[in-house]
């Protein structure tokens, strides 16, 4: 609902705002890169890291690149005319930070050949879109991990968003990891269908201890579970895609922390050297998109080294998080003993791994 | 399928700490819009309240004077809307809506430095013996006040509207604003307090977000809350005790199917979030129907704007 946007770059971007220059990649500067976010900046999560992103990158490059961003903008139609403005601006190369804003980045991007756009999360390229996203389930098997070691009513409680195969890819290796660790482990899954609502997160959060859950893992964006579950005493949660440090030690044990950064400064350049292609890019925790935040004291030391142990297995590329042998919901067989699943599967998942229970919204 | 899992007690309570922000919220509306004035700034009153609040109670270490400084500020908010729309006749729906966007960008300003700070916690109020009757007492009487305060409020907005002169008069102005010039009363005096109270309210309810129900301080965290808020007074068809209703419904649903995915139950998730609102657009496609719009009792002035020209 909200519709700021804030420009940086003084009187030089005002004027070119107002001129409307169509964008160009590779010739002038300086460049222009605008980001459109689903939440608002300060949401302590998702928008927040993707936000700091953005500074890195005006940081980084100085008066040679200009950032503008639109924050709070519903996924859907009204996408379109965010993406439509910022591209009329004078955007060179625009980041499009949700998975709800793959079909209107991929529409305006038609309007716009020349504008270079970037899509999270999503699966759908053209010949100015490129996509990129994290492993994020790297994160989630040292999450699982600490989870099913650390849970004394062996019931874990995860807040999905929507299901969507990023939310269920975490879910499955979670659950996979925390079985690892404590075979009788159960795993509560409550769909918010909000990525922010945090009287919304909250509640769920609350529902889930009410039913004996004493770890909480979420995937929503603002900080409101672990305000939740420090009120409730006794659960652990950890941070989701930023530190929320301020948790610290207790509730939050660990996070996972996007780190876009290195991407956008390699992205932004690209688009200054001309050598912009529409790739697709799945970073994990080897190329430090995904960071393993702070383990705290809470957290038993064997725990920890377990944990550790698992991270530093899937950076060094000796460990994938789904290795078989694995089965579907179902109980039909999906990995063989040794097999690793592939990208493709991975990016389309959208069932439950044996011993879950409960079914996938549809 | 297990419903035994779920605490009926322990889930009827939730539901009204649930409901609470909307509740407050609503009932300030029902009382802006009985006199004839649309104000759409609900969400921008309600998010400015949640800033207000928690950042006095946590400068002062007070619940109570987070409260009253969210109801204060909203208060002042609402103002820029009533002499907007009450002397300069702006569009109320236009103002309305600017004052929300206003209001998320103010709140975002304001709340800076009160990112990831806990608030000082309010605590239940204690109603000795009652609280230790099994069920009701759970359900009833183990709430913080303000969950007493927005019951109050609906009772007192029922009896204020149906009883007194004054509530006599607000309805008069909201029904025809001409009529009640020519009978001798201040039809913008009336509205003001009208616009002034239900932004108190939605301060209310905004801090009640910040300070109780998540608490901390979230930029945007009211998400759409306000809106809600709006629908509920439509879905009341303007009536204090649906007013009570509805927030309950509405607060009811969400809470009722989290808790029911929680407890492992194969619940149609989309359409249970979206019955409450399929049932404001019923009573909303009733209402514009011409003569729909007098049998749901919406106020003949309302969105109006009034110019004396004698």
């Amino acid at each position: 609902m909200q519709r700021r946007t804030i420009l940086k770059g003084g009187a030089a971007a005002a004027a070119t705002l107002a001129l409307g220059r169509p964008g160009f990649a590779g010739s002038h500067l300086p460049v222009k890169a605008g980001f459109i976010y689903v939440g608002p900046i300060g949401d302590g999560g998702w928008t927040y890291e993707h936000n700091e992103g953005r500074l890195a990158v005006e940081e980084h490059f100085g008066d040679q690149v200009e950032t503008v961003y639109q924050e709070s903008v519903p996924e859907g139609a009204d996408a379109e005319r965010a993406l439509t403005q910022m591209a009329l601006g004078g955007a060179d190369i625009i980041f499009t930070t949700s998975f709800g804003y793959m079909d209107p980045t991929i529409n305006v991007a038609k309007k716009f050949p020349d504008v270079k756009f970037e899509h999270a999360t999503g699966y759908k390229r053209a010949d100015n879109v490129a996509t990129y996203s994290a492993r994020f389930y790297e994160g989630r098997a040292v999450q699982g991990t600490i989870a099913g070691m650390m849970t004394e009513t062996n019931k874990i409680g995860y807040i999905g968003s929507f299901p969507i195969p990023e939310v269920i890819r975490g879910i499955n290796s979670a659950y996979i990891h925390a079985k690892k660790v404590n075979p009788d482990v159960e795993f509560s899954v409550v769909w918010a269908f909000t990525w922010f609502d945090p009287a919304k997160e909250a509640d769920a959060a609350t529902a889930l201890i009410e039913q004996g859950c004493d770890v909480i893992l979420q995937h929503t964006d603002s900080t409101a579970p672990q305000a939740a579950a420090a009120s409730a005493g006794d659960v652990i949660t950890f941070g989701q895609a930023s530190d929320m440090a301020e948790y610290k030690p207790l509730p939050r044990v660990s996070s996972i922390i996007d780190n876009w950064a290195p991407y956008y400064i390699e992205r932004v350049q690209a688009v200054i050297d001309g050598s912009w292609e529409p790739t697709d890019t799945w970073g994990g925790i080897d190329s430090g998109m995904v960071k393993i935040g702070e383990i705290t004291d809470a957290v038993p030391e064997e725990v920890k080294a377990k944990a550790l142990e698992i991270r530093d297995s899937i950076a060094d590329g000796s460990y994938h998080p789904f290795t078989g042998p694995l089965n579907k919901q179902d109980g039909s067989a999906w990995l063989a003993e040794g097999e690793t699943a592939t990208d493709e599967t991975l990016l389309g998942m959208n069932f439950y791994v044996e011993g879950l229970s409960g079914t996938i919204p549809q | 399928m297990d419903l035994s899992t779920i605490n009926p007690a322990v889930l009827l309570a939730s539901l009204m700490v649930a409901s609470t922000p909307i509740l407050l919220a609503a009932i300030g509306e029902l009382v802006v819009e009985k006199s004839g004035v649309l104000n759409l700034g609900v969400e921008g009153m309600m998010i400015v309240g949640a800033i207000c609040g928690f950042a006095v109670s946590v400068e002062t270490g007070s619940p109570v004077l987070g409260f009253v400084a969210a109801a204060a500020g909203s208060a002042l908010l609402s103002m820029t809307f009533g002499i907007l729309t009450q002397f300069f006749l702006s569009n109320q729906v236009a103002t309305g809506l600017a004052l929300t966007l206003f209001g998320l960008g103010l709140s975002a300003l304001m709340g800076q430095g009160y990112v990831g700070i806990k608030p000082p916690a309010m605590g239940d109020l204690n109603l000795g013996p009652l609280g230790d009757i099994p069920f009701v007492g759970r359900v009833l009487f183990q709430h913080d006040v303000m969950v007493y305060v927005s019951l109050a409020l609906v009772a007192a907005v029922w009896a204020f509207l149906k009883y007194t002169r004054a509530g006599l008069i607000l309805r008069a102005v909201g029904e025809s604003h001409d009529a009640a010039h020519a009978l001798g009363y201040k039809v913008v005096v009336v509205r003001l307090a009208a616009i002034a109270f239900g932004g108190a309210c939605a301060g209310l309810g905004g801090a009640y977000l910040s300070l109780i129900r998540v608490p901390q301080w979230t930029e945007g965290m009211t998400a759409g809350a306000g809106w809600i808020a709006l629908a509920i007074v439509v879905f009341s068809s303007w009536r204090a005790w649906g007013v009570l209703i509805g927030a309950y419904l509405f607060g009811g649903v969400t809470v009722l199917q989290l808790n029911l995915q929680a407890a492992g139950l194969d619940v149609p998730v989309e359409y249970l979030s979206m019955s409450p609102y399929l049932i404001t657009i019923l009573v909303l496609v009733i209402m514009s129907s011409g003569r729909g719009r007098a049998a749901l009792n919406a106020p003949a002035s309302l969105g109006r704007s009034f110019h004396a020209s004698h």
